[in-house]
């Protein structure tokens, strides 16, 4: 210790200690800054094998450095993918609308092209371009911390105007739509509330923040859960598929008995 | 075998006396407790005239039954909803078992609906019941009244019954809008702030009504309270009310028939209502009830719940009004915004206009008997009915309506036709506006010609009878083919139909009625008159002779005598 103290009033002393602070500072933010940007840890394996996978099957639109690519009168093929973040590969590559199945006013959902380890490489790629959402981690979908009625209520206010009360989803404008929401994956309801997805706004967590993004999940799971007390759900599209249903099933079930009461007298 | 009647009072000193065939013995005792109560009350005749009555048998006449026992369940099940059923508006926080909106503020009115639903034995049952029932009550109540319409059974003596039924028609969906507004969740509250929207677009006056119904300003503290009143109170007296006259009309005008042999307009042919009728009616009602059961216990309607409590800010995709209502919600959808401002008032022309046409089509439907009887000029009573095809400018425009009420109808869902089976939105809205102006025309017109087509059909029928594919070549070439003619029974049917011709204006007729008279019968195929039948039978009869000198009476083919 005295050969340091010795040296305390060493002109370079100054510059060490500052270096010693910036270092301090540094290291301290990316320990304690929130680690949305980046949550999972992706090897450069991952990254190549997915730059592969990625050129073989999504450079045709996206470009071969997910640039994204435009045709000659300047209408978007691909969307750029840089800064997208792993959420987006996930959801989209996740629920089989990419790669997509042909050009139209939206992606369907689709079985998986992808793995589940192509889909994490791919992730990996896209998410090596530049800091974006990353898939979301079971605590934040952990349905034992949420808070239903608050799920329930974001979920009404901010999503049922398109998806439906009741998740079954609704129309947009010119064959575009807001697609069901029953049957899909809490993980990837999450990723489209963070990435805004075909014609989706973003919900990032300045909008809905991370726990009522979960409440919202956990909610759509509890109602999937719930189940239909009343019986067969038809689809829970209200008050149409009733009066369909009371046309066809129920009258002619009546018909049927009014026919039977008739011939019955002859 | 019991020994007691219904009606028997207790008196057991009676009893020892009948004491013998077990049959005799009912009988005595029916006879004495009748007699006591005859004694009392004195209706035994109006038994014996109700018991007498005939009633003519078609399943086409059932559905006025349906209604009226799907009425009986709302009334049943209505009644066991509002021993639990809260109306008020207060806010209260919800504590019941439904895990999703614990700790939700919602209206007393809203927590009773949830209460019902999954704490109250049988609640969510009685609650379908009623919901499905009275899906139920409007379907049929359409049938019939559509089946009154395309068999012209609207005609004298029956106008004033029509326009009743018109009325019930009508209560129907005012019932069935207060109801559907009472559980407050999300859905209703959006059909409220429509009606509010619709009173809202009637000028000058618009926002006073709708200050006047809500109490304030939308959507207040009152209105479920007071359709609460309406809904269980003065819309039900009313039906009861008009289904009690609808009822005394029909035994007055006596039922309507399908034209037949022996059937006449001073007859009715079929069975008393003792004991065929009261026993099949009794039967149909359980099975209306057992039908409706059944649904309300296997099929979900209106889950609350997911809608959520309602709060003025969300609207749900796929909000709809529930389907009778529909076709009120469509011509909203239809119209392009149109508005402007004059004098400071804003004139909504995109919610007058749609008023105007839902007005004008209730308007049409309501008048239409007395427009008809109008144009024929006839006074006659009618008690035999029309076959559709024999009146084909009627069924034309009961069949162009129906268009246009689907049309609307269909547009009020064009969310859901556009998502389920992958089609633009816009476009769809385009197609309806297009059709709500041509299809009318273009299915009254194609309706018309097929009724037309069809009484030529039956025209050639009764004049020739049935084609039976046998032809004969004659010796010198011709060919004829082997007609088989209807027996007398079935050609009845076919001729005993009303005949009415177009009118020349002047001598009492006026212009338009001439036009009018025109519209409806300038295309008519003339009813087969006996000199012409008389001439055909003779020529058929004169043909067969030709037939059967050549082939000696066997009809079979050679080919078939071969074998």
């Amino acid at each position: 210790m005295k050969a340091l103290a010795a040296r305390r009033h060493h002109p370079l002393a100054f510059v060490v200690i500052l270096l010693l602070a910036l270092a301090a500072t540094g290291g301290l933010y990316a320990a304690f800054q929130p680690r949305d940007a980046q949550a999972e840890s992706y090897s450069q394996d991952d990254v190549d094998a997915g730059k592969d996978l990625f050129l073989a099957n999504c450079a045709s639109c996206h470009g071969t450095n997910a640039q994204g690519m435009q045709d000659k009168s300047g209408a978007t093929l691909g969307p750029s993918l840089i800064g997208v973040g792993a959420a987006a590969v996930d959801f989209q590559v996740g629920t089989g609308r990419m790669p997509m199945q042909n050009s139209g006013a939206q992606a369907w959902r689709k079985a998986p092209q992808m793995n589940d380890e192509q889909t994490r490489q791919l992730a990996a790629y896209v998410s090596s371009l530049g800091p974006g959402p990353s898939v979301p981690d079971e605590d934040q979908l952990d349905a034992s911390k949420a808070d239903l009625e608050n799920g329930g209520n974001v979920f009404r206010v901010n999503c049922a105007m398109c998806h439906n009360a009741g998740g079954a989803g609704g129309a947009l404008t010119r064959g575009k739509f807001a697609p069901p929401l029953q049957g899909v994956e809490s993980k990837h309801i999450y990723e489209a509330m963070e990435t805004g997805p075909q014609n989706m706004p973003v919900f990032n967590d300045d909008n809905i923040s991370a726990k009522d993004k979960r409440d919202v999940v956990s909610y759509l799971g509890a109602l999937e859960e719930n189940g239909s007390p009343g019986g067969i759900s038809l689809g829970s599209f209200g008050p149409v598929t009733e009066g369909l249903y009371a046309w066809t099933i129920v009258l002619s079930l009546l018909v049927g008995c009014a026919v039977w009461l008739g011939a019955k007298a002859k | 075998m019991s020994t007691t009647t219904p009606t028997r009072p207790s008196t057991e000193a009676e009893a020892p006396a009948s004491q013998g065939s077990g049959d005799g013995r009912m009988l005595r005792l029916g006879a004495v407790g009748g007699d006591w109560l005859d004694r009392r009350v004195s209706g035994a005749g109006l038994l014996r005239f109700m018991g007498r009555k005939i009633f003519p048998d078609h399943w086409s006449f059932m559905f006025g039954e349906v209604a009226l026992y799907s009425f009986v369940v709302l009334l049943i099940s209505g009644t066991y909803l509002t021993m639990f059923f809260v109306p008020s508006m207060d806010e209260v926080v919800y504590n019941g078992i439904y895990a999703p909106l614990q700790g939700a503020h919602v209206s007393k009115a809203y927590e009773s609906t949830l209460h019902i639903s999954f704490e109250v034995k049988g609640g969510l049952l009685f609650r379908q019941m009623h919901h499905w029932s009275c899906l139920v009550f409007m379907v049929a109540i359409f049938v019939h009244m559509f089946r009154v319409f395309f068999t012209g059974a609207f005609r004298k003596p029956r106008e004033l019954n029509w326009l009743v039924g018109f009325a019930l028609m009508v209560l129907g969906m005012v019932a069935g809008f207060t109801g559907y507004s009472l559980p407050d969740d999300v859905l209703s509250g959006n059909g409220l702030r429509v009606v509010d929207g619709l009173m809202k677009g009637i000028p000058i006056v618009g926002t006073y009504i709708s200050m006047l119904l809500f109490g304030g300003e939308f959507p207040g503290h009152d209105i479920i309270p007071r359709f609460f009143t309406i809904h269980i109170l003065l819309v039900p007296a009313a039906i009861l009310g008009l289904i009690a006259i609808h009822m005394v009309m029909l035994v007055l005008h006596k039922h309507t028939q399908y034209p037949g042999p022996g059937r006449t307009e001073r007859n009715v042919v079929g069975f008393p209502v003792f004991p065929v009728y009261a026993a099949k009616a009794g039967g149909f009602f359980f099975l209306v009830f057992g039908i409706i059961t059944l649904i309300s216990a296997t099929t979900a309607i209106n889950a609350i719940w997911i809608y959520g409590p309602y709060d003025p800010s969300p609207v749900s995709a796929g909000s709809q009004p529930d389907w009778y209502m529909l076709w009120t919600d469509g011509g909203l959808r239809l119209i392009p915004g149109w508005e402007f401002t004059i004098f400071g008032y804003t004139v909504s022309l995109n919610i007058l206009l749609p008023i105007v046409v839902y007005g004008g089509l209730l308007v049409f439907l309501a008048l239409y008997p007395f427009i008809e009887q109008w144009v024929t000029g006839d006074d006659r009573e009618h008690h035999l009915l029309d076959l559709p095809y024999n009146a084909p400018v009627r069924t034309g425009i009961g069949v162009a309506w129906l268009s246009e009420y689907l049309i609307l109808a269909m547009a009020a869902t064009n969310d859901l036709i556009a998502l389920k089976l992958r089609l633009s939105i816009n476009d769809l809205t385009w197609t309806f506006r297009i059709a709500f102006f041509l299809a009318p025309i273009i299915v009254f017109y194609v309706t018309k010609r097929l009724c037309i087509a069809m009484q030529r059909q039956k025209r050639d029928l009764a004049l020739h009878g049935e084609e039976t594919s046998k032809v004969v070549r004659m010796e010198d070439g011709q060919m004829l083919e082997i007609h088989e003619p209807l027996n007398e029974f079935d050609r009845w049917v076919l001729v005993q139909h009303d005949d009415y011709r177009p009118l020349k204006a002047g001598k009492g007729v006026s212009s338009l009625r001439a036009a009018a008279t025109s519209f409806f019968f300038k295309d008519r195929v003339a009813p087969v008159a006996p000199s012409e039948l008389r001439e055909a039978l003779e020529h058929a009869g004169h043909e067969r002779h030709r037939i059967d000198e050549l082939t000696g009476g066997d009809y079979t083919t050679p080919d078939a005598r071969r074998h």
